[in-house]
């Protein structure tokens, strides 16, 4: 398989951080993921493994790191990758009311892209986001591949209270808010189920890498759903996307 | 039970954090300073995991409905139990009825409490640590009551240690982050040469510096951030990472704090100053 040209840097006394190109696209982070794989295996346990975009980083908080003798080892052990394995990666589909009621943005972000109601929602529905990274907020997922006529920027003043569940479009980004929170993208819609879930295993359904596709419910349906969440009942739709 | 009968100005249940959650975006939180902490349980010979209370600035004013044992470390909050002074870094008998409160803060800015065989909290994905919005609060309220076990006789194996003032040490310990090799000569001067000062924007989240070095307009993809990753703003601001500190971030990440150095910090104040010093 392809190989691409890796860069070891230290991060403190107890992580280390594996940096690929610059560069948004599924062949880096599909090469990640698979490195990610086989570094589960060859890693003791004790080290948590963060990949994120164009990065992979391990840290171990028990042992320090012998920095010359481990960022070596990285390099060797990424050179002797095998063929490809089978990283098992999901599609989940979310569903999301779009009606004005939770879409607070919704007339707004249609008129400034000239679009209807319904073609802005179509659009959207239409792709399935990558998940290049999660962070920022338990369970909020940095989502790639937005349409770039659904480029929006984001809201001139931030709302100070954003409801969880809420959809939103800013820049190049689309997301789902995880948690009520402050924040400044153009809300179009609200996914009824909860997110992340303390009590489940794991707490959080998707992993980087994973694809989302958001699909649009009434809001009979978003009651029903939402429902279904708080009784813990609610499966999100998922299948094998690479299989 | 422990009664809270007045909370203070921020005093949370803690523990020694949360770990193997961060790739789905779960800080590690956890205690800011793991050396007062580490101490306070140790005297009590309580597991190394034990969850305490950590008080910030001003102390709370606690009521214990159980015998037990506790020891406090960290800042000197000028402790008194039942209206008597007493002292950090050693063990105290505690009787029914008994009230702990706190007056002036003296030194540092964090203080443990720590009771014999740790405080009952719920615990979520493996830490009693209180971080919204896993748990309902991120800090104890007036009225609050939090559970521990009943001890009448603990005869501890060391009753005091030395009080420990490395919190007042100006000396903060770093390792080279990631970015750090994109800094110029200059901001690599600047960051060594002088102190800064800590800003008021200051939290169990992040300790902002007051003092910025050149702007930059490097950019980066987001990637991981921990507790003590120091990153730098474009405007040339640092912004040091604490314990409830996101666990992705898109500024350069030009630092990266020891523990130790986590816990010095966690010890300063709006207004305190620090330099950097890079370990080899």
């Amino acid at each position: 398989m392809k190989k691409y040209p890796i860069t070891i840097k230290p991060f403190g006394l107890h992580a280390a951080l594996i940096a690929w190109p610059d560069q948004v696209n599924e062949g880096v982070l599909e090469d990640i993921l698979q490195f990610k794989h086989f570094l589960m295996d060859a890693l003791e346990d004790g080290w948590e493994l963060i990949p994120a975009y164009n990065s992979l980083t391990l840290v171990n908080t028990c042992i320090p790191i012998d920095e010359n003798k481990f960022h070596g080892q990285l390099l060797t052990w990424y050179k002797q990758l095998g063929p490809k394995q089978a990283v098992q990666r999901y599609q989940w589909t979310l569903p999301v009311c779009y009606d004005s009621e939770f879409g607070h943005d919704i007339q707004e972000v249609a008129s400034t892209l000239t679009f209807s109601v319904d073609e802005l929602i179509t659009k959207h529905t239409a792709t399935a986001y990558t998940v290049y990274g999660i962070g920022f907020l338990p369970g909020f997922m940095y989502l790639g591949g937005l349409p770039k006529d659904l480029e929006i920027p984001r809201k001139q003043t931030p709302r100070l209270h954003v409801d969880k569940g809420s959809v939103g479009l800013a820049g190049k980004q689309t997301g789902i808010y995880p948690q009520d929170s402050p924040g400044g993208w153009n809300i179009i819609g609200r996914c009824p189920i909860p997110l992340f879930n303390t009590k489940a295993s794991p707490p959080f359904f998707a992993s980087i890498g994973d694809k989302i596709r958001f699909k649009a419910v009434s809001k009979a349906e978003y009651d029903l759903h939402k429902i279904e969440g708080e009784v813990g009942i609610y499966q999100p739709e998922k299948k094998l996307w690479n299989a | 039970m422990l009664k809270v009968l007045k909370s203070g100005f921020f005093t949370s249940v803690q523990d020694i954090g949360r770990y193997h959650y961060r790739h789905i975006g779960v800080p590690v939180s956890g205690v800011m300073d793991y050396k007062a902490y580490t101490k306070a349980n140790f005297l009590l010979e309580n597991t190394p995991d034990a969850a305490v209370l950590e008080m910030t600035m001003t102390g709370p004013t606690l009521l214990f409905e159980l015998d037990t044992y506790i020891a406090l470390a960290g800042a000197n909050l000028s402790a008194t139990l039942n209206n008597e002074p007493i002292e950090n870094y050693q063990v105290y008998q505690i009787k029914a009825g008994d009230i702990l409160s706190y007056g002036r803060l003296e030194n540092g800015f964090r203080s443990y409490l720590a009771v014999k065989g740790g405080l009952q909290f719920d615990s979520v994905l493996g830490s009693k640590s209180q971080y919204i919005p896993l748990t309902k609060n991120n800090h104890l309220t007036d009225g609050m009551q939090i559970s521990y076990a009943e001890t009448k006789d603990f005869q501890p194996k060391i009753p005091k240690i030395k009080i420990d003032t490395y919190f007042e040490d100006l000396t903060v310990h770093v390792a080279k982050a990631p970015e750090y090799d994109l800094l110029t000569q200059n901001q690599k001067k600047q960051l060594f040469d002088a102190s800064f000062t800590v800003a008021k924007e200051n939290n169990r989240m992040a300790y902002q510096l007051k003092e910025a070095i050149d702007a930059h307009n490097l950019s980066m993809l987001t990637s991981a951030t921990m507790p003590g990753t120091v990153q730098l703003t474009p405007a040339g601001k640092l912004i040091v990472l604490m314990k409830d500190g996101q666990t992705t971030g898109g500024y350069p990440r030009i630092l990266q704090l020891t523990e130790e150095a986590i816990a010095i910090l966690a010890q300063k104040k709006s207004g305190d100053s620090i330099t950097f010093q890079l370990r080899n």
